[in-house]
């Protein structure tokens, strides 16, 4: 029984899947940053990144349904931000009373909160594309050229190779409990005891896992040093990237510059 | 007296998209010995997850009379059937044997007194009673299929399920494995790639492939079959 | 706990990750010199293990579940600069694959998860070991303690970044913040007491390496120590922000029509000068429990002169 939901990439031959991941780390940072840096409340840019991302995502064939529903997965954190609706000065909306408490709702809050909801929302769509259109060793060697120390990489690397291994493992520890935690229909019988026990048990298993994981660390090590091992990470060099998919980080990039200053004029 | 497993037209598909079972229909009466053979990737083990409802899938699983559903009675099911799975590893997850050996009627919210008892009766019917402070961890692969048989015998369980018991184990744990099973008057239904297991412990013989039960019948007969052994990636033992 | 992109703003962001960067570099450093060769399939092996011990899960409530963030079992099985590596490789992951917390937003979630958890767990969990040794109470009463400050202190700085960002009102999101993951701490505390108690039993030299010979430990440990400090009385000031003003004098309203039980449960931990009852609570329970701790320490402290002394 495999943990084979964990890896979010799917394979396709769209454009996007055949860009650079150096440029794709690129951009999508880049894109990020845009979206956060573009003020509360313009519409227009927003619906301009939303635009972009939606056509990215089409050209991905990944399937604009399936980003969108696994967009949803950042959405409870909206929550944080609601009380600006109620908290941010300015022309009430309309007033609540929930109880003794008087909240006004008014319409900057309302913007402010509705802007971070949208600018959260199109940032996640943009993470969901790199991650699911580059596969993970790609993305390693993405890491390279942002500066990232080859030692954190390595360990990177290794971490998400026996991540599934793990995972896994804690699957089926998870299963072994399950399969013993039952009803003994007796009466005065509590099941599944008190959460105290409960949580001791799961710290049991998470210590297993953690002990395993230390003495497969030390296996892992030996095969290291059988081939040669001495402690430096070693890597191949980085190859050029190729003209074409330089041209598109130039033009991704001035896009991005383009609707962050227009958004800028629009604000003032 | 119901019939201990009785499973009709079970059918499940991985969220992968991969059909493990195909309108498998089996029933086991109580008392019974059955072995479930064939080769990897038949489906045996996704069978065996829906005996205690781990895995629900379409169609009907009923064991000792209850429906296993989603919703309700899997707490009854769980204490009816014993499940050991493959890797004793997985199967041992408490600090020391007590603890996992004690977790099952634990969890069911017994007297300490009555689960101390059955700790006691589970780690004597697997021989395993002075090894009750140890820490399974270090204990040898033997040593932990015999006490992941314990963790599920403390719950009092009418059905054992087993997930390959004799796998690992070296000729002496095998023998010593196979008389305890010998002895467990349970109704038994075992995984296995043993052959020579099935032929000691096993009168029935249930063969899969490729998620569908090909054969159904008694041990000594099927075992004499041997081009429908080896159409399913099976061979006699010798 | 892992914020996502779009809820800070760009300045909070950037400082964030400058101090995260500056951290892990120097985490990268210590860690090739203390552990060597063995550095990268351990870290990265303990990492995934994290990482999956972070899906193991116990009911408590109904539909509820407590799990394991891992800074304080990472901090004592490791040490803290191998521990800092194992989060922010933990978190980095979850953010750029799982899209658990934004990318921008990496630097404030590794600063929280993998710097301020870390610190604080290690400065916790030491200071009972140099005290008490490896007692079986020391290490569990200690591992409760600094699993459960980790999350609540690193809770504390998500609702403070929070509101430096101006995403959410100081005075709302420093009580929820701080209420809910007092509450969660209590999981990842147990959690964590019960994988020690496992791993003390099973090999105590793994619980016993981890945390003694740190080089660099102190600095880790004053850190540990000042963040605590300075979130907890930090936060409390923090809340009373201007926009807040407004919804508190609302809140007050209805804390005048209350009245009764809230009141009686509450005056004994009522500090003067704070005038967010539920405010004052949650920091009533942190100054509670460092005092708990230190009155831990002092009595381990005594018992550990009278031995020397006799």
């Amino acid at each position: 029984m495999h943990i084979h939901f964990l890896d979010p990439y799917l394979e396709r031959q769209s454009p996007l899947h055949r860009l650079d991941p150096r440029v794709k780390l690129v951009l999508t940072l880049a894109f990020i940053l845009t979206t956060t840096l573009v003020p509360a409340g313009v519409w227009p840019a927003y619906i301009l990144l939303l635009a972009l991302v939606l056509s990215v995502e089409i050209l991905s064939e990944l399937g604009v349904g399936y980003v969108l529903k696994r967009s949803l997965l950042a959405l409870p954190f909206v929550l944080a931000a609601f009380p600006l609706v109620f908290t941010m000065e300015g022309a009430p909306l309309l007033k609540v009373a929930i109880f003794s408490w008087r909240l006004t709702a008014s319409i900057e809050g309302l913007e402010r909160f509705a802007s971070i909801a949208v600018k959260s929302w199109i940032s996640v769509q943009a993470a969901i594309l790199l991650a699911s259109s580059t596969p993970f060793p790609e993305l390693l060697v993405a890491m390279r050229l942002v500066r990232i120390p080859r030692l954190l990489v390595a360990i990177f690397g290794l971490m998400w190779r026996y991540l599934f291994v793990l995972a896994d493992e804690a699957l089926r520890l998870m299963r072994a409990r399950l399969a013993r935690s039952s009803a003994s229909g007796l009466p005065g019988a509590k099941t599944g005891r008190s959460v105290l026990f409960r949580a001791r048990v799961t710290g049991g298993m998470a210590g297993n896992l953690f002990l395993r994981a230390f003495e497969r660390s030390d296996r892992i090590y030996m095969a290291m040093l059988s081939r040669g091992y001495d402690g430096e990470v070693r890597s191949l060099p980085l190859a050029n990237i190729r003209p074409v998919h330089g041209w598109v980080l130039a033009i991704g990039l001035g896009t991005l510059a383009a609707i962050l200053g227009l958004s800028y004029l629009f604000s003032l | 007296m119901h019939h201990s497993i009785e499973i009709e037209r079970l059918s499940y598909t991985y969220p992968d998209g991969h059909r493990a079972l195909d309108n498998v229909s089996l029933v086991i009466q109580p008392g019974e010995k059955v072995a479930l053979v064939g080769p990897n990737g038949a489906g045996k083990s996704t069978l065996i997850l829906h005996l205690n409802g781990i895995l629900i899938g379409e169609g009907s699983v009923r064991v000792c009379g209850l429906e296993v559903t989603a919703d309700g009675n899997l707490g009854k099911v769980r204490s009816m059937v014993g499940l050991v799975f493959q890797s004793p590893d997985d199967q041992l997850f408490s600090p020391t044997v007590f603890d996992d050996v004690a977790f099952g009627s634990l969890y069911q919210g017994l007297p300490l007194d009555e689960v101390n008892k059955r700790v006691d009766e589970a780690l004597e019917a697997v021989h395993m009673a002075p090894y009750l402070r140890r820490v399974s961890h270090h204990l040898s692969v033997g040593e932990k299929k015999r006490i992941a048989i314990a963790t599920v015998l403390s719950m009092q369980p009418e059905v054992l399920v087993l997930d390959e018991p004799t796998s690992g184990l070296d000729p002496r744990a095998r023998r010593s494995l196979i008389h305890l099973l010998r002895e467990l008057p349970l109704t038994m239904l075992a995984s296995t790639h043993d052959m020579h297991l099935v032929n000691e412990l096993f009168p029935r013989m249930v063969i899969m492939d490729e998620g569908r039960i090909v054969a159904d019948g008694p041990t000594t007969a099927l075992m004499t079959d041997v081009p429908l052994l080896e159409a399913h990636g099976l061979e006699p033992p010798c | 706990m892992h914020i996502p992109d779009g809820f800070l703003s760009v300045l909070v962001s950037i400082v964030l990750w400058l101090f995260s960067i500056i951290v892990v570099a120097y985490a990268l450093k210590r860690v090739g010199k203390d552990l060597g060769e063995r550095q990268v399939p351990m870290m990265g092996v303990l990492a995934a293990a994290i990482f999956a011990g972070q899906m193991l899960n116990f009911t408590v409530a109904g539909g509820t579940s407590g799990h394991l963030m891992g800074s304080a079992i990472a901090a004592i099985l490791l040490g803290p600069w191998a521990a800092i590596l194992v989060l922010t490789s933990v978190v980095s992951i979850q953010a750029l694959i799982f899209q658990d917390g934004g990318l921008l937003a990496l630097g404030a979630n590794i600063f929280n998860m993998g710097v301020v958890g870390v610190a604080v767990a290690y400065m916790v969990y030491r200071t009972f070991q140099k005290l008490a040794g490896d007692r079986p109470w020391s290490v569990l009463v200690g591992g409760f303690l600094a699993a459960w400050l980790s999350i609540e202190i690193a809770a504390l700085g998500v609702a403070l970044q929070l509101a430096l960002s101006g995403t959410s009102p100081a005075n709302i999101a420093i009580p929820a913040m701080g209420g809910i993951h007092a509450i969660i701490g209590i999981g990842e505390g147990l959690i964590t007491v019960g994988a020690l108690a496992f791993l003390y039993a099973a090999r105590r030299d793994l619980v016993q390496t981890g945390s003694t010979q740190a080089v660099g430990g102190g600095l880790v440990w004053v850190f540990g120590l000042g963040i605590a400090l300075a979130l907890a009385v930090l936060s409390p000031l923090a809340s009373a922000h201007p926009d807040g003003l407004e919804w508190v004098a609302e809140q007050k309203g209805f804390l005048d029509t209350a009245q009764g039980p809230l009141y009686n449960i509450i005056p004994d931990y009522v500090l003067p000068g704070v005038s967010n009852a539920a405010l004052a609570t949650i920091l009533a329970g942190i100054l509670g429990a460092l005092l708990v701790f230190g009155v831990a320490l002092g009595m381990a402290y005594l018992r550990r002169h009278r031995q020397t002394g006799s």
